[in-house]
């Protein structure tokens, strides 16, 4: 899938949001959201068109994730305003990343 | 909130990341159960034994006070003696294992955040404690 292109910049966003909370992570962070809306939107829309992974439950479980865990990392962070908060946004990405690599592997059949 | 700042801080990255995994290793044990029980039912009730703790830690960790520490604790200690002992247990006997569990091989199929995870709560839970914060758990 698509997805593949974006792993590696999620790990930056991991990193960068390490450091500190400001104005650019979270541009960054949302950026990476609709990044993963479009890549939901363009799975749903192979699904619909009939293609189904051999797990589909699974992938079905992933992709509903993959959505939900960076609002609800942001949230977090928003109610640890802290360097602790930052963390908690960068495991987010971090689990985005998990989660994308588990997608294209349900995907693949694996 | 209560008497110690268990739910603040770096305790509120454990209860983040312990909702994480309560999430992970529920589903999955969920969905393997639901599918395919027969293939290994020790492994999946591993799994999902491992997801109740872990919903259970984080309960604890968001409580706080003596209670939800104790809580943690426990959960904590069980969660670390359940990674060492299947950890071990699956690559000593690997035929009692045809699938893998959460805490199979130190948790390698998580990249080893099973193993660390009790580890950093039980060091979190002593670093909290209200003995070694007293003098700044005051102002709560």
């Amino acid at each position: 899938m698509l997805a593949s292109w974006f792993v590696g910049g999620w790990w930056f966003v991991a990193v960068a949001r390490d450091r500190w909370v400001g104005a650019s992570h979270l541009v960054c962070i949302a950026a990476l959201e609709l990044v993963l809306l479009a890549q939901a939107v363009a799975a749903a829309a192979r699904l619909i068109s009939g293609e189904r992974p051999e797990q589909f439950a699974t992938f079905l479980g992933y992709l509903v994730t993959s959505v939900l865990v960076l609002p609800l990392a942001v949230v977090l962070s928003f109610l640890e305003r802290t360097r602790w908060g930052a963390v908690i946004a960068g495991v987010g990405a971090l689990t985005v990343a998990v989660l994308t690599l588990r997608l294209r592997q349900v995907w693949a059949g694996a | 909130m209560t008497d110690t700042a268990l739910n603040a801080g770096p305790g509120r990255v454990l209860i983040a990341l312990y909702g994480l995994f309560a999430l992970a290793a529920g589903a999955r044990a969920g969905v393997q159960i639901a599918t395919k029980f027969d293939e290994a039912p020790v492994a999946y009730i591993l799994s999902a034994a491992a997801a109740a703790i872990y919903l259970v830690a984080m309960v604890g960790l968001i409580r706080g006070g003596p209670g939800g520490r104790r809580l943690a604790l426990v959960c904590c200690s069980v969660e670390l003696a359940g990674v060492l002992v299947v950890g071990t247990a699956s690559l000593v006997a690997r035929d009692a294992f045809p699938d893998e569990t959460v805490w199979s091989g130190y948790g390698r199929g998580y990249g080893f955040v099973p193993l660390a995870l009790p580890v950093l709560g039980l060091l979190w839970l002593r670093a909290s404690s209200p003995s070694a914060t007293s003098a700044t758990s005051a102002r709560s």
